[in-house]
């Protein structure tokens, strides 16, 4: 008599995988969005296990900032030529050119916020009806209220008070002409299910996660890398760190912290014993306690 | 470290309004398993400072929204995630509320177990059979009484089996076989993560115990194999030229490459030629597992049909009886036409007859009043356009549901129960 029990993973991939099977069914013009951060890794993992031996059937999207690290770049390039899929880039640079977006001024400006033009008009060029993000309940509290099929209106705003129902397995893609839906298929997975699953998987990810030596220097109580788009004050003097990245963003907001990880076991047993959220070292969820909530009602990630 | 890898999932789901300690007993399994983090708990002191309260308010940690933090009440279905070495945990977390039905039943839709909470000065009052009527309809496996707030009664053992005995007179009417009882402090910890020093004539197992050893095994259907097909891959590619699977999560039983089945509505038949993932061929597959399968014959398959053995098949049916919750706070009209969803397939359907409006609170039939509105669970008759292949919900949870869906607006209007 076997014993028909599946581990949390093999569950959570099992989920993962039929809601990329239902974007597919019930969208005409779906796609990922790609940062090449490590939830947007898993989310094409899945799906190329979800098509196989098909292609992924969806381009993927980078809205870029301008401000990445180098790394991602390569790693973004070498996945597209892996996969033989199609990348669309929306570039935050034009939006600000054609005066869409207006770059925000002094010593904390970043180019986060500037993301909601450029991957709303990205949307409207492309006409996608779903777009497949990486966003899980765990990560933050306005996140923890998203339906795996979260609708959006013609303006790409989130209603959060107004969503549908969601129960069962069964999720309700019906729109309009100029809507479109954020899907989210690692709903139910946390940071630990994440770095788990990359051990188990063997997933390919950016350089960036393991721990190495990198020039940062001290700054709202986390270490941000030395780039040409940082603006350094008199006092600020920066030094060699041995740190890795928990999340990966804009090079000019994403922190990291000092570790000695440098293989997917050590993060793991890392991230076990982690007293801080993953998203703490992240500056823009840091400007206020709804900042999160606000900047998805008007149609970010 | 290989321990991790080999956890179970448990999702289960809470209901309680403002007083209960529903919000202290998750604060209090997520605190003592650690799954709170630094700038979460610093976050809500500050929150809870700017407020005047005295203690760390926990309920913060689950109010998502700016709404509810303000208004101090849970309006959505919060989700929260812990682990123990040995089981993860998703945790549904709804307002009790009569007035939240619908969020309620949504939270059950996928749990494996519902914890019920009763204050112990109070005993079992209305909200407790709600919910326990709850779980019962969307035919939760487990149900975990969790008696709260010990401490205010001087932990003692009369109280708890009084309570105990009340329930059971109440809950033999439902449809649910694994009752448990714990009595409990939340506020204090007592026999939530560890066992009550005050509490020695109580020798069942903890909270947390009981989650992580109730068997869930067995909540899935086993026996009745039912694949709804949810797309057809193909390739197109030189290498896979007639490759054509068919993908889907199995919703029921044990499929095996070789294994005799029946496509249906069509009623051809087939073999099992294969059943493919990314990983390889499997020698079998069970729900809730999502694969691909290959037939040994080109039979036309697709999209919300469903494979079966062919001597177990489900029901064919156009008229469908359902328990029903209304979810839209616009009423339903009798003449509309909605979509119904069910599994994989989609069709029309009216609702045709309404048989009784079921009061959640007492169990009570109303046949006088049959004006349904939002929150209202009612016994339906739908009428399709074309039929549907259905099981009842009580045997499988996939194949037994249904929602309905606003043609003009899209909204999802109803869930249904299939009987």
């Amino acid at each position: 008599m076997s014993n028909y029990n599946l581990t949390h993973l093999d569950e959570l991939e099992s989920e993962s995988i039929f809601i990329l099977r239902e974007v597919f069914a019930q969208f005409e013009n779906p796609c990922i969005l790609f940062s090449g951060g490590k939830d947007s890794i898993v989310v094409t993992h899945l799906a190329k296990k979800a098509f196989y031996p098909a292609k992924i059937p969806f381009p993927l999207v980078h809205i870029d900032t301008g401000h990445n690290f180098p790394e991602t770049m390569v790693f973004r390039d070498q996945i597209v030529a892996d996969l033989e899929v199609r990348l669309i880039v929306g570039l935050v640079q034009e939006s600000i050119n054609s005066g869409r977006s207006k770059e925000e001024r002094g010593k904390t400006a970043s180019r986060n916020a500037l993301q909601t033009n450029t991957l709303l008009d990205t949307i409207d060029l492309h006409q996608f009806d779903a777009c497949v993000g990486g966003a899980r309940r765990d990560e933050e509290k306005a996140r923890a209220k998203e339906r795996f099929f979260s609708h959006r209106d013609e303006f790409g705003q989130w209603d959060p008070k107004n969503q549908r129902p969601e129960l069962w397995n069964m999720f309700n893609g019906k729109h309009d002409q100029g809507e479109h839906f954020r899907v989210f298929p690692l709903s139910n997975w946390t940071e630990m299910d994440i770095w788990q699953y990359i051990l188990a998987e063997n997933i390919q990810i950016p350089s960036l996660y393991f721990a190495h030596l990198r020039k940062v220097i001290r700054r709202n109580d986390t270490w941000l890398p030395i780039s040409e788009h940082i603006h350094l004050n008199e006092t600020e003097t920066p030094i060699q760190k041995k740190i890795r990245f928990r999340t990966l963003g804009d090079i000019t907001i994403t922190g990291g912290d000092e570790s000695d990880a440098d293989t997917l076991e050590k993060i793991v047993d890392e991230v076990a014993a982690a007293r801080q959220t993953e998203r703490g070292n992240r500056a823009d969820d840091k400007r206020s306690e709804t900042s999160m909530e606000d900047r998805k009602k008007q149609g970010y990630f | 470290m290989n321990t991790y890898l080999e956890m179970e999932l448990l999702r289960f789901t809470t209901a309680g309004s403002v007083d209960d300690g529903k919000s202290t007993l998750i604060g209090r399994l997520l605190f003592d398993t650690k799954s709170i983090f630094e700038d979460q708990l610093n976050q809500v002191e500050r929150s809870s400072h700017r407020k005047g309260l005295a203690q760390a308010d926990l309920s913060l940690l689950t109010d998502g929204l700016k709404d509810e933090r303000e208004q101090g009440i849970t309006i959505d279905v919060a989700y929260r995630y812990f682990a123990t070495p040995k089981r993860k945990f998703i945790i549904a977390d709804t307002p009790g509320h009569i007035q939240y039905t619908r969020n309620m039943i949504t939270g059950a839709s996928t749990a494996n177990c519902a914890l019920v909470l009763i204050d112990a000065r109070h005993g079992v009052v209305e909200q407790t059979c709600r919910h326990a009527i709850i779980a019962s309809l969307l035919q939760i496996p487990h149900l975990i009484v969790c008696i709260n707030k010990m401490d205010l009664v001087g932990y003692q053992e009369t109280i708890f089996q009084k309570i105990k005995i009340n329930f059971e007179h109440f809950s033999s009417k439902l449809d649910i076989t694994d009752i448990r009882f714990i009595p409990i402090s939340a506020l204090n910890g007592d026999n939530v993560v560890n066992r009550s020093e005050e509490m020695s004539w109580y020798e069942g197992s903890t909270l947390l115990y009981t989650l992580e050893n109730l068997h869930i095994g067995s909540d899935y259907n086993h026996i009745d194999c039912r694949f709804p097909v949810q797309t057809v891959i193909r390739p197109k590619t030189a290498p896979y030229h007639d490759f054509r699977g068919y993908a889907g999560r199995i919703a029921g039983g044990v499929f095996k490459p070789g294994d005799e089945i029946t496509v249906l509505p069509s009623g051809f038949t087939s073999k099992i030629k294969s059943i493919e993932t990314f990983n390889g061929p499997l020698s079998e597959a069970f729900a809730p597992m999502s694969v691909t399968i290959h037939l040994t014959d080109d039979v036309g398959v697709s999209r919300g049909d469903m494979l079966v053995r062919s001597h177990n098949q489900p029901d064919l049916n156009q008229d469908i009886e359902i328990m029903m919750c209304w979810l839209d706070n616009k009423a339903p009209h009798p003449k509309s036409t909605y979509i119904i969803k069910h599994t994989t397939s989609e069709a029309k359907a009216i609702i045709k007859k309404i048989r009784y409006k079921l009061d959640v609170n007492t169990l009570h039939r109303n046949v006088e009043n049959l004006n349904i509105g939002m929150n209202d669970v009612a016994r339906v008759q739908l009428r399709t356009t074309k039929p549907l292949l259905t099981d009842a919900y009580r045997k499988n949870r996939t194949t037994g549901s249904i929602i309905l869906i606003d043609e003009s607006t899209h909204e999802t209007v109803a869930a249904g129960m299939i009987i």
